[in-house]
C-alpha cells in the first residue's frame, strides 16, 4: 500500500469500462462475497479494496453487535486475492496458500469495514500479499494480515 | 462465542453451522462458494474460527472457572491444503494449552474422509476473566 496511489497504471486495466467488467466478473462469480455483503471499493496496479457494511448476519457478539472475525477474515482473503488478479491483469486461477490475521481490535458495530490489500511480491508461481482492515481510518486499523498465494495457472 | 453457549450467533447461523459431538460441522450451500465449484477460503476459516471458539470455552468451563469468560481472538493463521469441495465440511478443535489468559489452539479441517484435510489453522485467543486478576486499563483508544 506504500506505493499504491502513486504506482503506474498498467495493462488492460487502466480503461476504466474494462475495469469495471473485471471488477464485476470478479464479485459476481463469488456467491460467498454475496453473502457476506462485500463490494469493490477501488484498485490499483497491486492493490485492491473492499468493503463489507455493517450487517446483522455479520455478527458474531450479539449482546454488543461486533462482528465476526472470521467475517474480516473472509474480507481480507477477498481483497488479498483481489489485489493477485489486478497485479498479473488477469484472471488467473490461484489459491491462498496461508493467509494469518492479527486481530488489533473489534470492529466498531455499525461501521462499514473496509479491507485493502497489496500483492508487494508476484513469483512465477507464489504472490506475496499484505494488508489491513479498518472501518474508517486506515492508522487505526482493526486487523493486519500477511500471506501467499500459489498461482495455479501458470506452466 | 457470546454468552453461555447454547444457540449458535447470527454469524455462525449464515454459515449454517451444526455441532456433531466433538465436530463443527458446515452443510454445504450456494452461499459459500468462492470461485466457481469451491468454497470460500473465508467460509472455511470462519468454520475453523468458531470450531477453536467453542471448543475452548467448553474447556474454561469444564475446569470449573468462570463459565462467563469473554474469549477474544489474537490471531488466526490458515493453511489450505486441498480445494474446498462443494461438498459438508467439519472441523475439529485440538486445545494445546489453556493459561490464564491465553488459549493456544489447533483446527483441522476436513470432507469425505478425515483423513484428507482441506486446510488447519492456529488460533490464539485472549481469555477475559471478569472475577480473576484486575483488567488492565481499558485501551487507550477506544472510539
Amino acid at each position: 500500500m506504500t506505493n499504491a496511489e502513486g504506482a503506474d497504471e498498467k495493462r488492460v486495466l487502466d480503461d476504466a469500462g474494462r475495469m469495471q467488467r473485471f471488477v464485476d466478473r470478479f464479485m459476481s462469480a463469488v456467491p460467498h462475497l454475496q453473502a457476506l455483503g462485500i463490494g469493490y471499493v477501488a484498485s490499483g496496479s497491486n492493490w485492491a479494496e473492499l468493503q463489507m457494511p455493517y450487517a446483522p448476519q455479520l455478527v458474531a457478539y450479539p449482546d454488543s453487535g461486533v462482528i465476526a472475525s472470521g467475517a474480516i477474515f473472509s474480507l481480507m482473503d477477498s481483497a488479498a486475492g483481489f489485489s493477485v488478479f489486478v497485479t498479473m491483469g488477469r484472471f488467473e486461477p490461484h489459491a491462498t496458500l496461508d493467509l494469518r490475521c492479527d486481530y488489533l481490535r473489534p470492529a466498531t458495530p455499525g461501521e462499514t469495514v473496509f479491507g485493502r490489500a497489496e500483492c508487494y511480491k508476484m513469483t512465477r508461481r507464489v504472490a506475496f500479499v499484505r494488508g489491513i482492515a479498518h472501518d474508517g481510518d486506515p492508522e487505526h486499523p482493526i486487523a493486519n494480515v500477511a500471506g501467499t498465494f500459489m498461482l495455479t495457472g501458470s506452466a | 462465542m457470546s454468552g453461555g453457549g447454547g444457540a449458535m450467533p447470527p454469524y455462525a447461523q449464515m454459515l449454517g453451522l451444526v455441532r456433531e459431538g466433538r465436530r463443527l460441522s458446515m452443510p454445504f450451500g450456494p452461499h459459500l462458494i468462492g470461485s466457481p465449484g469451491r468454497l470460500h477460503g473465508g467460509s472455511v476459516a470462519g468454520l475453523m474460527e468458531i470450531a477453536a471458539n467453542l471448543a475452548v470455552r467448553e474447556a474454561v468451563r469444564d475446569a470449573g472457572d468462570d463459565a462467563d469468560a469473554m474469549l477474544k481472538p489474537v490471531n488466526v493463521t490458515v493453511d489450505y491444503l486441498r480445494e474446498g469441495a462443494m461438498e459438508d465440511t467439519h472441523a475439529e478443535a485440538f486445545i494445546m494449552r489453556v493459561g490464564r489468559r491465553v488459549a493456544n489452539v489447533r483446527v483441522e479441517a476436513w470432507q469425505g474422509d478425515r483423513g484428507r484435510l482441506i486446510a488447519a489453522a492456529r488460533l490464539n485467543l485472549l481469555i477475559v476473566r471478569d472475577s480473576a486478576e484486575p483488567q488492565p486499563p481499558p485501551a487507550a483508544r477506544s472510539r
